[in-house]
């Protein structure tokens, strides 16, 4: 700078801050100690409210008045703007940083892209700890609701920033709830808003905000069960919400209860859940021992027996390449211990014979390896399984299927269809067409012999005509697969 | 029907909605309640406004219209065939709570979402009526995200675009065959039609406002979607080309992933175990290294081994660096952007400020330093004025020596 130097090179300033918070009363100070050329090493800056006692011991607090012909000095837009935040901050060497940064950017301009550079990169720091304190002010701040006498709603909320950042945030709030009456107190001052005007009071205490608000509770409610306990990530957590938020935070105190009772939550959503099975087993002998033993739904746990599937299992065998399903063994089947032997299975064996069908050349079995019931008096009186009970079980004729390696199923009824396919389907729009199964094995869907039972009358007759065709239409496709494989 | 408590049934649509994994509120168009009759903003910047213990952010209160749901898919909770307990809210009911929660400065809006009753129309037009009673009766100026129903009549489906700041359908599987395995009542051939006709809506409204000031927005926050990671066979490539031809077909503005998680109830047709939570993460990762690190999908799948699944030991970025050691070291001082994004351990911002700094100085190893957050990770792949690795990256225990020790990653291994 070619000014004449006004400054002894002994020359020591102090300069006392008036406001923590105003950038333009700093621009002020630090523009008159660059026209008179004042080293950065040569300013101290204090803080209001600090003790003036012994400022004078230290330097002067009279700036060197301005030469008239020394220029304005100049600096980049960029400078500006990151000082503006890094002012906000509450480190007391934030004055003393900015003015060295100004002073080192007279001679050196682009030094403020070297981000390297540790006041550059010191000043960066500053900024985003800033940044990241007006936005947590914006994300973690809470009102609490006051009626008032009038009947009007006030909303009120205790905050407590880490910078002076209350004025520069005052934007947010009254563009945000503009047409909303509303406080916001915080140790170093307080904003109040009345729908048209903002006004500043004095700092304020936790004490004069509200204690509470009754929908907090419902807001708590809501915290806890959006949180998927299945997936703790505390640490994740508390990278964005750090403890020393937590006190203003109504949800908060749920936090080391909702993290306790995690592994509870989620052993007993596994528990309800989804079973570990374990191996398939890969004989059918083993399928009939582990099947005794089940008690994965509720079934399992009746008085009954499981009932294993029957037939032969491989050509050599006999096998004819047919599957059928049942739903679940009746009260027949579960005394005597074997699928299809009660009123339904001999509608079944009549039917089949019918159709041209050698059953013991089929294997047969059921959807649901137990008895379902409901105790009458002395009769066990037929339930019908639940989706949930089916898909557990599909485990076990899913098994069977892997062994017996079929190449027709036929399904008889909703409950074995949906063992098959994993879905429900209804039997009048599926039945009379081959399904494909996954492995290139064919589903043919019809309804129980069981349905037939339970009807009269012409209704009988007809439907089972039509379970008749079913059946006469599965022997067909059977006998064309079985020389097409011939070929 | 005797409704329960507003308590519990918030409770139980709460729960029903966690699953989705969207909490996202940013990138819609910049406005505020100055000059109206309610409240909110949208300031372009989303805020979250609390975190839970699963790390997750809560920006938007997340609810289900209602958990009833005439559909069986096997990997929801909501399922037709769970035996989850039921509830359901009214439009206005959703309304009231959101403006109460807002006041609060709980949230920066809604998400709804809904079980399908009655039929796909009924359902979309409750959740139309919503965000109506927010915007029209209220003056509601805060984020709205809608789940659209793709079955519903395109019409309904218009309607909820010119409320909401951001509407998304889930594809929910990577895979079409997984999707008519575990999804039985949806049909991806109508997802895809009407996730493409939400990108033509979109991008006729952009082009009608920029021709007439007055024209009505349209879902400005653009559509999203969200796939289930884990519940199927996929693999991380399938899933990666996936979102990336979604990216590309429809504009999406976010794929979301959700690692498939034990639900109550849930269908005996799943995997029993779930995928470690980090699968879920190293998706993300990859994720940002086709958006913002120009990595094209057939190099994220470069990174993944032979059989299509990305390690999880090490993220994707070095695990690609770790196959490609030839396109190492990278000088700092000299190198392009696109090559300095590449290097394991440079983020977006390090890059940023190695470009800046470097042409005020020759950067040393300490300069580097200063600029990332481990040095050391950064160090084998690099030529700094001080710095060369010698023969580092043709050291086969490479990987061994800069991967992140083997910890705990989560308290719950299943």
């Amino acid at each position: 700078m070619t000014a004449l130097r006004h400054v002894q090179d002994s020359d020591y300033y102090v300069v006392p801050m008036a406001t923590s918070d105003d950038f333009e009363e700093w621009r002020g100070h630090a523009r008159l100690l660059l026209m008179a050329d004042v080293p950065s090493d040569r300013v101290a800056w204090t803080e209001p409210g600090g003790s003036a006692g012994d400022l004078f011991s230290l330097g002067d607090c009279r700036l060197p008045a301005p030469d008239g012909e020394v220029p304005q000095p100049r600096v980049s837009k960029r400078f500006m703007d990151i000082a503006r935040i890094v002012l906000l901050n509450s480190d007391i060497t934030r004055f003393s940083l900015l003015y060295r940064v100004l002073w080192r950017l007279q001679t050196k301009p682009r030094l403020i892209e070297d981000m390297a550079d540790p006041d550059i990169r010191a000043m960066a720091d500053m900024a985003r700890a800033v940044r990241r304190d007006i936005h947590k002010m914006r994300a973690f701040l809470r009102f609490r609701m006051v009626e008032e006498e009038s009947g009007a709603e006030h909303y009120v909320a205790w905050f407590e920033p880490y910078h002076h950042i209350l004025r520069h945030n005052s934007g947010f709030f009254t563009r945000r709830f503009a047409n909303m009456r509303w406080s916001i107190l915080t140790p170093r001052g307080s904003l109040h808003w009345d729908g048209e005007i903002l006004r500043e009071g004095p700092p304020a205490t936790r004490a004069d905000a509200p204690g509470g608000d009754p929908a907090e509770e419902l807001w708590r409610s809501y915290y806890a069960s959006i949180f998927n306990p299945a997936r703790l990530k505390v640490g994740a957590m508390l990278k964005e919400m750090p403890r020393k938020y937590w006190k203003n935070m109504p949800e908060a105190q749920l936090i080391p209860d909702l993290i306790a009772g995690a592994q509870a939550r989620e052993a007993a959503m596994v528990k309800k859940g989804a079973l570990d099975m374990g191996e398939r087993p890969d004989t059918l002998e083993a399928i009939g021992q582990a099947i005794h033993a089940c008690a994965r739904c509720p079934i399992g746990e009746m008085h009954n027996t499981a009932v294993m599937g029957e037939g032969p299992r491989d050509a050599a065998g006999g096998f004819s390449g047919l599957m059928i399903v049942g739903e679940q063994p009746g009260d027949q089947e579960d005394l005597q211990g074997r699928p299809f032997v009660g009123p339904a299975g001999h509608l079944l064996d009549n039917c089949l014979v019918e159709a041209g069908i050698d059953r013991s050349a089929a294997y047969v079995t059921n959807a649901v390896k137990h008895f379902k019931y409901a105790q009458r008096g002395k009769r066990r009186l037929h339930e019908t399984p639940t989706a949930r009970e089916i898909d557990t079980c599909r485990w076990w004729v899913e098994s069977e299927r892997k062994i017996v390696q079929p190449k027709l199923v036929l399904a008889m009824g909703a409950s074995a269809a949906r063992a098959m396919l994993g879905r429900t389907v209804s039997v009048a729009k599926a039945r009379g067409q081959a399904l494909p199964l996954g492995d290139g094995s064919e589903l043919w869907v019809t309804v129980h012999p069981s349905y037939l039972l339970r009807l009269d009358g012409e209704a009988r007759v007809q439907q089972e005509a039509f379970f008749r065709n079913d059946l006469s239409a599965v022997a067909k496709r059977l006998a064309e697969m079985s020389v097409s494989a011939g070929l | 029907m005797v409704q329960k408590p507003i308590l519990d049934r918030l409770r139980i649509l709460a729960d029903a909605a966690k699953y989705d994994a969207s909490c996202a509120s940013s990138g819609t168009s910049k406005r505020d309640s100055r000059g109206g009759r309610g409240i909110g903003s949208t300031e372009g910047m989303g805020i979250c406004h609390a975190y839970a213990p699963d790390g997750r952010c809560i920006s938007l209160l997340k609810l289900l219209l209602t958990n009833h749901c005439v559909f069986d898919c096997h990997y929801c909770v909501n399922r037709k065939s769970s035996n989850v307990e039921r509830a359901r809210f009214t439009p206005q009911e959703v309304a009231d709570l959101t403006l109460s929660f807002y006041k609060r400065n709980y949230v920066e809006g809604l998400f709804l979402s809904s079980g399908i009753i009655r039929s796909s129309d009924h359902t979309m037009e409750m959740l139309v009526e919503t965000a109506r009673i927010l915007r029209e009766e209220h003056d509601f100026r805060g984020y709205i995200h809608l789940k659209t129903i793709p079955e519903a009549d395109p019409e309904i489906v218009h309607r909820a675009g010119l409320y909401a700041d951001r509407v998304s359908i889930n594809v929910e599987l990577p895979t079409d065959a997984g999707l008519t395995r575990l999804a039985p009542d949806k049909n991806a051939g109508q997802i895809d039609g009407a996730m493409s006709g939400m990108k033509s809506a979109i991008a006729e409204a952009k082009d009608a406002k920029k021709r007439f000031r007055h024209a009505p927005k349209f879902a400005p926050a653009g559509q999203s979607t969200q796939m289930i990671v884990g519940a199927d066979a996929a693999s991380d490539v399938d899933i990666v080309t996936r979102a990336s031809s979604l990216y590309s077909r429809h504009r999406l503005r976010r794929v979301y992933y959700s690692a498939f998680s034990p639900i109550p109830d849930a269908s005996a047709v799943l995997p029993l175990k779930r995928p470690p939570l980090i699968r879920e993460h190293r998706l993300y990762q990859s994720d940002w290294l086709m958006r913002f690190y120009g990595f094209a999908p057939h190099e994220v799948a470069q990174a993944a081994g032979a059989d299509g699944m990305l390690p999880l030991d090490i993220d994707p970025k070095l695990a690609w660096a770790l196959k490609f050691r030839e396109s190492f070291p990278v000088d700092v001082n000299r190198a392009a952007r696109e090559a300095l994004l590449r290097v394991p351990g440079l983020g977006t911002r390090a890059v940023g400020q190695i470009l800046m700094a470097r042409r005020h100085r020759r950067l040393r190893l300490d300069d580097v330093a200063k600029l990332t957050v481990s040095v050391k990770k950064v160090q084998p792949f690099i030529v700094t004025a001080d710095w060369r690795p010698v023969l580092l990256t043709d050291r086969a225990d490479l990987k061994a020596l800069i991967a992140p020790k083997v910890e705990q990653l989560e308290l719950f291994v299943a």
